[in-house]
């Protein structure tokens, strides 16, 4: 116990640089699979940018990289990560690295949303003379927003899973803490804080993505 | 000049999968549509009326043919020409399809939106539209709040947002009850007067077409079977499958197993007197009976209305002397069509 009082400045840090990795990776993997997910979404047989051959590619595209389990995805991409952002180790390397699988990862969460949308909503779109993008902006996301948010969510707790191994590159955040001053020093207490707050978090961005998605779903 | 009009149309699906003859959903269809009729196309699910109604819009193309919309003609077309054309049309849905992510008012701005109208002439024109459909106060609710006839009104003021010449309605009333029914047909028919709206009905309901349309075509695999007036094709359908749909709502003859239990109640001569519009009267042809001291007994069928004309066929048991018999048919024949029945 008197330890983990030693520790609090950081454990402080490590819960700032948690957040910090995953709110990143949840803007740019989730940017990357929005777009990834629409182009799955818009190029399947009978959509509106119906394209055999582009889904064929994003389709094996994403089913390749995504069961890569994150760990030896790390490894792998390591020197994507130093061409791309100059560096294979830190907190850096590593929302690249989260970021490039979350992508992956959230297209088919995203795609999944999407094909919730009726198609003929879509087509009474289609049918007042509306075009692809317009239709993608204004109808398709509107539509899907609530499941979307909710995918979101589950996403943000399956980004703060994967982070908690940043620490085999060098990156900090919650489980580097936890593996470094707690598990390595035969430390639980200093363990369960970590998890203590990690619980947390993961509550406060579940309670607060189901009140956005239950406003937006008016129910 | 038709409003709408399509010569030796054709649709094809490629094979699913690959390899298997590829699938013909309209086969070689030719139709006119003039501008302010309200046109019924009927047929079963499958006979490829869907598809027909979405070759109108361009939501589908054609594999042959061609296809003329206001004078001009579609196929050939590139997509954001057909978006133009699109907008001087209205569909109207099955399932209504309107946006559960915006209000009554979101959904019919949308049209307005897609085609330019500045923001400005929105509020006037959704008012006017709102009113119409009889839903203004319902302008700020959402559609998941809304009953199903309420939603297809709403459906028909978004159809309708742009000032469309055309109305395409794809089984506009299959998902509501009888009396929703006959609400929204009614308010199809206000729209067509009022406005002058061509319209464009899939069914495969007879009654639908029955209460509103002028003229109605028969589909059956992807083809044409039959046309004409809806009085003509009612009052005498030619084809199996027209007879089948006009039978669902006119009581006309006897089919064979109804045939086989009135003829164990009445051993004697059975015939069906056919009366068209503005043929003979009932009570003339009733009379010659008398006069040649024949009994009757009606057994079967009715007398119906299509659009105030008339028409119908009664199925009698006689009874008297068969020359008597003979002589009063001869008499009637050249005023009425009589079928003798056995």
């Amino acid at each position: 116990m008197d330890s983990l009082v030693q520790l609090l400045p950081e454990l402080w840090k490590a819960t700032y640089e948690t957040l910090y990795i995953v709110g990143l990776t949840l803007l740019f993997g989730g940017i990357g699979g929005l777009l990834l997910g629409l182009g799955l979404y818009v190029t399947r047989r009978g959509s509106i940018l119906q394209s055999p051959v582009v889904f064929g590619v994003l389709n094996v595209l994403v089913n390749t990289f995504r069961p890569i389990p994150f760990i030896i995805f790390i490894a792998a991409a390591q020197p994507l990560a130093r061409l791309v952002v100059g560096t294979g180790i830190g907190n850096t390397a590593i929302i690249f690295t989260l970021s490039l699988a979350a992508t992956f990862g959230i297209s088919r969460i995203v795609e999944q949303n999407l094909l919730t949308v009726q198609p003929g909503v879509i087509e009474a779109a289609r049918s007042v003379g509306a075009g692809p993008l317009r239709i993608i902006f204004t109808l398709l996301l509107p539509e899907a927003l609530g499941p979307l948010i909710l995918g979101y969510t589950f996403v943000f707790v399956a980004i703060v899973d994967m982070s908690a191994v940043a620490g085999i590159v060098g990156a900090g955040g919650l489980g580097n803490f936890a593996i470094l001053y707690g598990y390595r020093q035969f430390n639980p207490v200093v363990t369960w804080a970590a998890v203590i707050i990690i619980i947390v978090l993961v509550q406060v961005m579940q309670a607060l993505g189901n009140v956005l998605a239950r406003r937006v779903l008016r129910r | 000049m038709p409003v709408v009009q399509l010569s030796n149309v054709t649709k094809t699906y490629p094979p699913r999968p690959s390899g298997e003859r590829p699938l013909v959903a309209i086969d070689d269809v030719s139709l006119e549509i003039e501008q302010g009729d309200i046109y019924g196309i009927i047929g079963y699910s499958g006979a490829g009326k869907s598809t027909l109604v979405r070759l109108i819009n361009a939501l589908e193309s054609t594999s042959d043919g061609s296809i003329i919309v206001g004078g001009r003609e579609l196929t050939g077309l590139r997509e954001r020409q057909l978006r133009e054309v699109r907008l001087g049309i209205g569909m109207i849905f099955q399932q209504f399809n309107l946006f559960t992510s915006r209000t009554v008012w979101g959904n019919i701005a949308y049209p307005l939106r897609v085609a330019g109208v500045p923001k400005e002439q929105h509020q006037k024109r959704i008012s006017e539209l709102l009113h119409f459909v009889g839903l203004a106060d319902k302008a700020h609710s959402y559609p998941d709040q809304l009953s199903g006839g309420q939603k297809q009104r709403v459906g028909i003021a978004r159809a309708l947002a742009t000032s469309p010449s055309i109305l395409l309605a794809d089984e506009a009333t299959s998902a509501l009850d009888p009396e929703t029914t006959r609400e929204v047909l009614a308010l199809l028919k206000r729209v067509n007067e009022e406005f002058g709206v061509t319209i464009v009905l899939i069914t495969h309901e007879m009654e639908v077409i029955k209460s509103i349309a002028h003229k109605v075509a028969v589909m059956e695999a992807g083809r044409i079977i039959e046309r004409g007036s809806v009085f003509d094709v009612f009052s005498s359908p030619r084809e199996r499958a027209t007879q089948r749909f006009v039978s669902t709502v006119v009581k006309a003859v006897p089919d064979d197993a109804e045939f086989q239990v009135l003829r164990s109640k009445h051993p004697g001569r059975i015939v069906t007197v056919s009366f068209s519009d503005g043929s003979v009267s009932q009570s003339s042809v009733f009379l010659e009976f008398g006069r040649h001291g024949i009994g009757f007994e009606l057994i079967y069928g009715g007398i119906n209305d299509i659009q105030g004309r008339t028409f119908g066929h009664l199925t009698l048991a006689l009874t008297g002397e068969s020359g008597s018999v003979d002589a009063a048919l001869d008499a009637i024949r050249p005023v009425v069509t009589v079928t003798e029945v056995d």
